[in-house]
Parts: C-alpha cells; sequence; structure tokens
C-alpha cells in the first residue's frame, strides 16, 4: 500500500474535459452495458489526467462522478487506489523509471541517480515545467532493462549516458526515439534475431490447409485426401517421464485463481 | 531447439506488419468458421488434449476451466474476460502478441467464447501498455470492419470484443480483483467462492484467461492437439513464450518448446550467462513470485512446471531472471518485497502488515545490520503470511524471501558478521559475553 493524498491547493476548483475529449468519452463509455456505467471510470479519470495536464485534481474527480452518477467517495477511492492516477503536478514531461529486481540487476539505480542529478527529487517539478520524475514498479518491458516510461512512451535498454541525452534532448525540445536504445527491434536478442527467419511463415504457405484435423466426422483417409496439416515429429523422445506421475500444481490454492 | 515452422508467434519481435492483411498470412483467421461450427465440446475436448496449461502463472488446465462454465445460456449472459494485466516482474510476453499480432489474440477470443457460448470479451490490459492498447484497439477495427467479429459476421458466432485498461496495480493481475477493477471499483480481490464461472463479472458466469493462454488455441485446433502435445514432456506439453531478462549477454523474449534445459535456452538464444556458466549464482525462473534455484540445481534442469516444482519453485510465467555472481542476492529480494509492500491491495491484514513488516527486515539483512536469530523470526513470519490471505499475493510475497533463505542462508549471516566486525565494541552486550 501506497500513502497517497490530494493536492488540493494546485488542483484549484474547477475542471472541464477539452471538447475534442466528448468523443473518447462516449466511445469509452460505449463499451459497457447501461447499468454498468460505473465500469467506465478507470478510462474516465485518465482521459482526465490527460487533459489537466498529466494530474488528476479534486475537481475533475468531481467531474467524473457527475457524469457516471457516482459518490465521490467511490471515485476518490479509486483515483488513490492506482498509482498511474497522479495527485499532485507533473511536469510536461513525466519519467517513470522502473525500479524493480529486473531492471535494477541490469543498472536501474544508476538511472536513478541521472534522474536526481538532472532533475531534482522524486516528484520534484523543474523551474521550466518541463520535466518530473518517479520511481515505479515493474513496468513490463524486463528484457528490455534497464527502462523508463515518459508520457506514454517507452524508452528501453538505457545507460545512464543515454537516459541524460535523452531527458538534454526534451528540456529543450528536441524529438527523441521512444523504444530500445542500442542496436536491437524491440525485444529481439541484441545484433538480430536469430529466430523467425524462415520465409515460409510470412508467404501465406500457412494456409494451405484446407480441412481441420481431429474433425469427429472425418476418417483418416478423408483427412489424408483433403491435405493434412504438416504433422511435426514429436520432440521429446529422448526425455524421461516426470518423476511424480500427479498433477500437482505449484501450489493447490491457486486452483481456480489466478491466471 | 524449436524448428521456426512450429513457432506459433510468428511475429514476435515486431519484423512485419501487425495489420490483417499480413496476419492473415502468416495463419490468423484461417479456418476460424469451421473452428467454431464444430461447438463448445469439440473445442473444449481438442484443447483438452492438447495438454495446454494455463500460461499466466498457476499452470491450470485451460481446456478444463473452460468446461466449468455453464451448459446451456439462461437469463445471465457469459463473458470472457482475458487477463492482460501483465505486471509480474520479469514478464513481458503478452506485451508482444498485443502489439504484435494482435490477431492471433483476437481469434482466441473468439474460439474461446465460443466455448463458453459467451457473446462478450472484454480484454484487460494493464494501464501503463498505451502504446499495445492503441495497437490492439487497431486491429480490433479491422476485425470488425472486415465483418470477422460483431453482430452477423462471416463466422457465424456473434461477439463483441472490447478492450478495457487498468491505471498500475499489480493486484488486479489477480481474477477477482481484475473484475472488481473493471466494475470500476478498488482493486481487491473476492473471496471465493462463488467462482467467476458461477458469479464473475457483473455477477454474471466469466472465465478470466491469460494472453497467451488464448491466443496459442486457434493455432492448436487448426494443426491438431496432438501437434501442440508434441512438444515437452507429458503433462508439461506445447510451446512457451519465455522472456529472460536479467545477467545474460543477450535477454530476449523467444518461444521455445516446453521442457527445454535451462542451459539450452540460455545459450542457444541469449549468448550464454554473462561471464560464463561459472559465474552463474541463482535464477529465478518463473516471475518475481517463484523462489529463486541455485545455479548448480538449475542449470540443466528441465524448464517445465513439474520439474521446477520438485525443485520446490514454479514455471510460473516463464519469466527467468538470471543473476551472476556479483549479484548482491539479498538486495535483490529487498527490492522485490518492497514491490509486494507497495502492490499489497491492503485488504487483509497478514499480506497488509507483513509485506511491510518483511520489506523492513530485509533492507536491514541487506546491509547486515541484523541479529542472526532474526533470519528464523523472518521465515517464521513468510510463513505467517503465506495461506492467510485471500489472493495469492501473501504467498507471493513469502516465497522470494523462503528461497532466499533456503538456498542462501550462510550469505545472510556472512552479511551480519562483517556489519558487526568494526562495531564489536558498541554491539557489546552481545560480543563481550564471549
Amino acid at each position: 500500500m501506497a500513502l497517497r493524498r490530494f493536492d488540493l491547493e494546485a488542483g484549484g476548483d474547477t475542471f472541464a474535459f477539452k471538447p475534442e475529449t466528448e468523443e473518447k468519452i462516449a466511445f469509452w463509455r460505449g463499451k459497457y452495458p447501461a447499468d454498468k456505467q460505473r465500469s467506465a471510470v478507470i478510462p474516465m479519470l485518465w482521459l482526465a489526467q490527460k487533459d489537466n495536464n498529466g494530474w488528476l485534481s479534486e475537481p475533475a474527480m468531481r467531474e467524473v462522478a457527475d457524469r457516471l452518477e457516482m459518490p465521490y467517495i467511490r471515485v476518490y477511492e479509486v483515483a488513490t487506489f492506482y498509482t498511474m492516477f497522479r495527485l499532485q503536478p507533473v511536469g510536461k514531461f513525466h519519467v517513470q523509471l522502473c525500479g524493480t529486481t529486473p531492471c535494477q540487476l541490469r543498472g536501474a539505480e544508476k538511472l536513478k541517480e541521472v534522474c536526481q542529478k538532472e532533475i531534482g527529487d522524486i516528484m520534484y517539478v523543474t523551474d521550466d515545467g518541463r520535466l518530473s520524475w518517479e520511481e515505479v514498479e515493474c513496468l513490463g518491458a524486463c528484457v528490455n532493462a534497464p527502462m523508463v516510461q515518459i508520457n506514454d512512451d517507452y524508452y528501453e535498454d538505457l545507460t545512464p549516458e543515454s537516459l541524460s541525452q535523452i531527458l538534454g534532448k526534451l528540456k529543450n525540445g528536441v524529438e527523441v526515439q521512444p523504444g530500445p536504445q542500442i542496436d536491437r527491434v524491440n525485444s529481439a536478442p541484441e545484433g538480430g534475431a536469430t529466430t523467425l527467419t524462415d520465409p515460409s511463415l510470412f508467404d501465406g504457405s500457412k494456409n494451405s490447409i484446407s480441412t481441420l484435423p481431429n474433425l469427429p466426422s472425418a476418417t483418416p483417409a478423408e483427412a489424408e485426401a483433403a491435405g493434412k496439416p504438416d504433422a511435426a515429429p514429436p520432440t521429446n523422445t529422448k526425455r524421461e517421464e516426470p518423476t511424480a506421475g500427479k498433477t500437482t500444481l505449484i501450489d493447490g490454492k491457486k486452483k481456480d485463481g489466478e491466471e | 531447439m524449436l524448428q521456426d515452422k512450429d513457432r506459433i508467434f510468428t511475429n514476435l519481435y515486431g519484423l512485419h506488419s501487425p495489420e490483417l492483411d499480413a496476419a492473415k498470412k502468416r495463419g490468423a483467421w484461417h479456418l476460424t468458421k469451421e473452428i467454431l461450427d464444430q461447438g463448445p465440446d469439440w473445442i473444449c475436448d481438442q484443447i483438452k488434449a492438447s495438454g495446454l496449461r494455463g500460461r499466466g502463472g498457476a499452470g491450470f488446465p485451460t481446456g478444463l476451466k473452460w468446461t466449468f462454465m455453464p451448459k446451456e445460456l439462461r437469463d445471465r449472459p457469459h463473458y470472457l474476460v482475458v487477463n492482460a494485466d501483465e505486471s509480474e516482474p520479469g514478464t513481458c510476453k503478452d506485451r508482444e502478441i498485443m502489439r504484435h499480432d494482435p490477431h492471433l489474440l483476437i481469434e482466441g477470443c473468439m474460439i474461446a467464447s465460443r466455448a463458453m457460448r459467451a457473446h462478450k470479451c472484454y480484454v484487460y490490459l494493464r494501464g501503463e501498455y498505451i502504446n499495445e492498447r492503441h495497437a490492439l484497439e487497431k486491429a480490433v477495427k479491422e476485425a470488425y470492419e472486415a465483418k470477422l467479429i460483431g453482430q452477423n459476421n462471416v463466422n457465424g458466432w456473434d461477439f463483441d470484443l472490447y478492450v478495457h485498461h487498468g491505471a498500475g496495480a499489480y493486484i488486479c493481475g489477480e481474477e477477482t480483483a481484475l473484475l472488481e477493477s473493471l466494475e470500476g471499483k478498488k482493486g481487491q480481490p473476492r473471496l471465493k467462492p462463488p467462482f467467476p464461472a458461477n458469479a464473475g463479472l457483473y455477477g454474471c458466469p466469466t472465465t478470466v484467461n491469460n494472453v497467451e493462454s488464448i491466443a496459442v488455441a486457434g493455432t492448436i485446433l487448426r494443426r491438431g492437439a496432438e501437434w501442440f502435445a508434441g512438444f515437452g514432456r507429458p503433462n508439461n506439453t506445447g510451446t512457451k513464450l519465455f522472456c529472460i531478462s536479467g545477467h545474460v549477454n543477450k535477454p530476449c523474449n523467444v518461444e521455445e518448446e516446453m521442457s527445454i534445459t535451462f542451459r539450452e535456452l540460455i545459450d542457444t538464444h541469449c549468448g550464454g550467462i554473462r561471464g560464463g556458466w561459472d559465474n552463474l549464482k541463482a535464477v529465478i525462473p518463473g516471475g518475481s513470485s517463484v523462489p529463486m534455484v541455485p545455479a548448480e540445481q538449475i542449470m540443466d534442469a528441465y524448464m517445465d512446471f513439474d520439474t521446477l516444482r520438485d525443485l520446490k519453485s514454479g514455471l510460473g510465467t516463464a519469466a527467468v531472471i538470471v543473476m551472476d555472481k556479483d549479484t548482491d542476492l539479498i538486495k535483490a529480494i529487498a527490492r522485490l518485497a518492497y514491490f509486494y509492500k507497495h502492490e499489497s491491495c491492503g485488504q487483509c491484514t497478514p499480506c497488509r502488515e507483513g509485506t511491510g513488516w518483511m520489506w523492513r527486515v530485509m533492507e536491514r539483512m541487506a546491509k547486515g545490520e541484523a541479529e542472526h536469530d532474526e533470519i528464523d523470526t523472518l521465515l517464521d513470519v513468510t510463513k505467517q503470511v503465506e495461506g492467510h490471505t485471500i489472493c495469492a499475493l501473501g504467498d507471493a510475497a513469502a516465497w522470494p524471501i523462503q528461497g532466499l533463505i533456503r538456498h542462501f542462508r550462510p550469505e545472510i549471516e556472512d552479511r551480519i558478521n562483517q556489519y558487526r566486525l568494526p562495531r564489536a565494541m558498541v554491539q557489546g552486550a552481545v560480543v563481550a559475553a564471549e
């Protein structure tokens, strides 16, 4: 649990969605049954945050509550529970630095020092209002660690130097390229992918089969005639059987539990 | 090594277009109508025969899970909810599916919905995946425009798919917390029973599945259950996306056969361990929630559910976090303890208080500022948290610490001794008794 409080002073008294956001609100509300409109609260708070310079003020929460006909406290609850709702002003570019173990192992602590030096303390907004930073928990790009998220984009495979360069560019309004900052494409290994190189995967030849295997009616001969899918030879022949024959789960309690 | 022709996620790295035309060429949406026409029983039987176990961590057989839904559609609608709230530290596989192969996921959703007689599906993405959400929304729009999904579509099963997002809460990866969040509440897990298959989203029958479990369904049915079951050891079949992070030369995501050995996985795809195999210290084989395994036990172990269970760990999400001999293991686990403290939803007392307590003690142990008998106290507290909470977050917070103490207790003791050495006089009471 994290203790999170509103910044009542900076929030002022009023908030209004931008006119162009109305379309998006309608889009999100259209996804849920008419009597379950409350489901739209997280997407709408997110839109409100976007319209409020990247943070969520108390009047913005009330606006969302009024539109969804929810008690204010229910919206406050949601806004304080979810950590992507920022309850105090942030810079134009808000850096979220992942500090969880996979990133830590590859040098996230050095990146923290860079942020501390270039920007200042956590949640401090630079005088020109352009930058602020915070440490967040795993952002789910662990094979590209260490990484940061700046507004909507991920910047991956960082070094202290490359992060410092990115921050400098953002400060001066120069465009930066999101994604991995070293020689690699997305999550492929550095230096180029060694798998998925077979051109026949991409030319449509996978669609040559015309009948599904294992249909209840089809006899083996029919399936043969209709073009059988390329059966893979079993690759596990040399492997031993599992020692215990029982299907115990890692944790019996999770049986119907989380996926 | 798995051959390219047997890989399901052929656009894993985004080297090709994620759009519908390209996805169709790669095999998506082929024979989908024929699959749906076979009906729920055939689909469930095939998925059961393939041996597919849930890819989100618990490893529950997917086909079996689908059969838990009511056999008839009565007054309440059925829902499929796809868990794309991928927040387990170390895991980044679903992200690649959503941004590079979204049509496999959408097709899988439709097939799974047919199997559980659902006409509506929600995909719950974590809030941070903004670009991934846009990619998925775009693919959904393409599928609607091509009449592949929607009302009166060409596949003959009315089906609507909606993308929803969260806002940064790890706990929403737990299925009932996810449903709470989807209903517009705080993500606090529900007590079970009732299970979601009876009363889930909006009180209606619901099944929650991981992205990867759903996205492989189409290909399994097209190529046959035996094909999928041909990979891996019995009870651990199929192909799996591995996310290898930490101290390897080239961290990457890769689709591999289940039951590949750890050594082969690392040598083939990641260019080996940083500093060579002698430099390996420990591995967390399945995302942060499973206990670590020391080098000598993991090196030649099969990467599958049963082997890792026997090593008192687990395959989890197959997020392999590799740590070499330069790693400060105590600090690494202390950081995980902070993670769980930060992400506890605060509903159950053992977890809310226990995670904070464990983190504070771990921080002291990382410095060595502790007593020797506190190690046992810590172990005891992890046992008190484990199994005494509504959801598995309490267990997940306890296991990494238990794994550390189980395998690296001497290291913690050394740290304490080292801290004390220059301070012997200050801590006189303990030392002077000798």
